[in-house]
């Protein structure tokens, strides 16, 4: 609770990891799905992208990491992976199950 | 000597001295070690607690490289809904909310929730809950959440079938109220499993219980066993959010494997959140608004501290308005938030927010 700028903006900016401008999302997942603490979570992203821990929060290396590797941005860019299609671009980088994309490919089969 | 600007508990501007600022982060660790019997911040960890308060910067941060992952509750309706969600009421759907989260407020995570935030009332609206919640998985990058409060008391009278337990400990009868309360976490799991299922059906990422045990012992044991019951069955990721630092006993008697839920602080609520399998524990440790916001930040990180250190899975404390050493406020002063933000990474070492 509390209004969206007192509370989750500032949040955002004092400590958040920067969610798709950055690695934030992808280093979520692997807390939320795989039950891992952040150190773990962090290096297994990391090493995922090759990159170090500390690039996963800097927005000029993901930003053009994320461009390269296809897997979402956060600015509407022509022709890049978008939603789903960005997912399942990041289940196969981070070598995980992301049950959305499973039901995408059921749904095709 | 020169003065501190900085924060009470309801938010209003005040001015200490270095002295009386120490005293009083001090003096909260005290409290906090005293009641939930856990260490008390060492003098470095006070020592960093003074320079996040004396800063003279209006809004702070972490160090470059310490930032963590965010999860929220409710987040979606703080654009949607009106004040009763702190709400700004903007005429877009929910979905357009959660996705101005992703695109334009760079969270990492975000939750879709039932306009009315409760388990029970969300149950009808489940079938239009899963549509929003496939179309967010096709247009979103980032996890998407389904959230709701366990709430267990919507289940008594007037608002449910169980007579009010409230009612009858009036009366002095206490099996009878505690039968009462044990027939609502009942309802109130089945309503959880039936929510929680619908949502993995159509590749959800995640739930999000929030404010558990509000209602007390016996509304923790309900959202502990659907937490049990959900990883036996989904890949659902689970987060537990709790209500408040203390579980009250309203039951008095309910356990969980063995152990007594009334009465457990953060870092026992921590244990049987693991068992339970969740993915994602958030410790709340309640601010008091006639203490200075230091004593609140270091009060609610001597608690979370302790729950980081004995944990094995990720902790995302709970920093919203009047909790986690956050002025109980509707609009929290930003200089606040960011010390309570940077003192729960930097000194409590949490996972995430």
């Amino acid at each position: 609770m509390g209004d969206p700028f007192g509370m989750s903006l500032t949040h955002a900016i004092a400590s958040g990891m920067g969610g798709i401008r950055t690695a934030g999302d992808l280093v979520a997942r692997m807390q939320l799905n795989y039950r891992m603490r952040l150190p773990e979570a962090k290096k297994y992203v990391a090493d995922k992208l090759h990159v170090s821990t500390f690039d996963l929060s800097d927005s000029t290396v993901m930003r053009n990491l994320r461009e390269e590797l296809d897997i979402g941005l956060i600015e509407a860019v022509p022709g890049m992976a978008k939603g789903l299609a960005a997912k399942a671009r990041i289940a196969d980088l981070l070598d995980i199950r992301i049950d959305a994309v499973e039901i995408l490919k059921a749904q095709l089969s | 000597m020169s003065k501190i600007w900085t924060r009470m508990g309801d938010g209003q501007a005040v001015e200490m001295t270095s002295d009386e600022l120490r005293k009083d982060l001090i003096e909260a660790s005290e409290d906090a070690a005293d009641k939930g019997k856990v260490p008390l911040l060492d003098d470095n960890e006070i020592d960093k607690l003074m320079e996040i308060f004396s800063a003279p910067w209006r809004v702070i941060g972490v160090e470059p490289g310490h930032e963590v992952p965010l999860t929220k509750d409710e987040t979606a309706c703080t654009l949607v809904s009106s004040q009763l969600s702190s709400g700004a009421h903007l005429p877009i759907s929910r979905e357009a909310a959660v996705e101005i989260f992703e695109r334009v407020f760079a969270f990492d995570t975000m939750e879709l929730g039932w306009i009315d935030y409760s388990f029970k009332p969300a149950k009808p609206m489940v079938s239009l809950d899963q549509v929003s919640i496939e179309r967010l998985l096709a247009t979103t990058v980032f996890p998407i959440l389904y959230g709701a409060m366990p709430n267990m008391g919507l289940y008594y009278t007037p608002d449910g079938p169980c007579t009010n337990p409230a009612d009858l400990l009036g009366m002095m009868k206490v099996e009878e109220a505690r039968e009462e309360e044990m027939k609502a976490a009942e309802m109130c799991m089945e309503d959880m499993i039936f929510v929680c299922k619908r949502m993995a059906e159509v590749g959800a990422d995640g739930i999000d219980f929030d404010t558990t045990a509000s209602a007390g012992d016996a509304d923790f044991l309900a959202t502990l066993k659907t937490v049990e019951e959900l990883k036996k069955t989904t890949n659902l990721g689970i987060e537990v959010g709790m209500s408040g630092e203390f579980i009250l006993g309203m039951h008095g008697e309910v356990e969980y494997k063995g152990k007594r839920l009334a009465g457990m602080f953060p870092h026992d609520q921590l244990k049987v959140v693991e068992e339970a399998g969740a993915d994602i524990f958030g410790p709340v440790v309640n601010t008091k608004t006639n203490k200075s916001a230091a004593w609140n930040v270091a009060r609610a990180v001597t608690f979370v501290k302790e729950v980081c250190k004995q944990a094995t899975i990720p902790i995302h404390a709970n920093v919203g308005m009047g909790v986690g050493g956050t002025p109980m406020f509707e609009t929290p002063p930003v200089d606040a938030l960011s010390r309570a933000s940077v003192a729960m990474v930097e000194i409590a070492k949490v996972d995430g927010l």
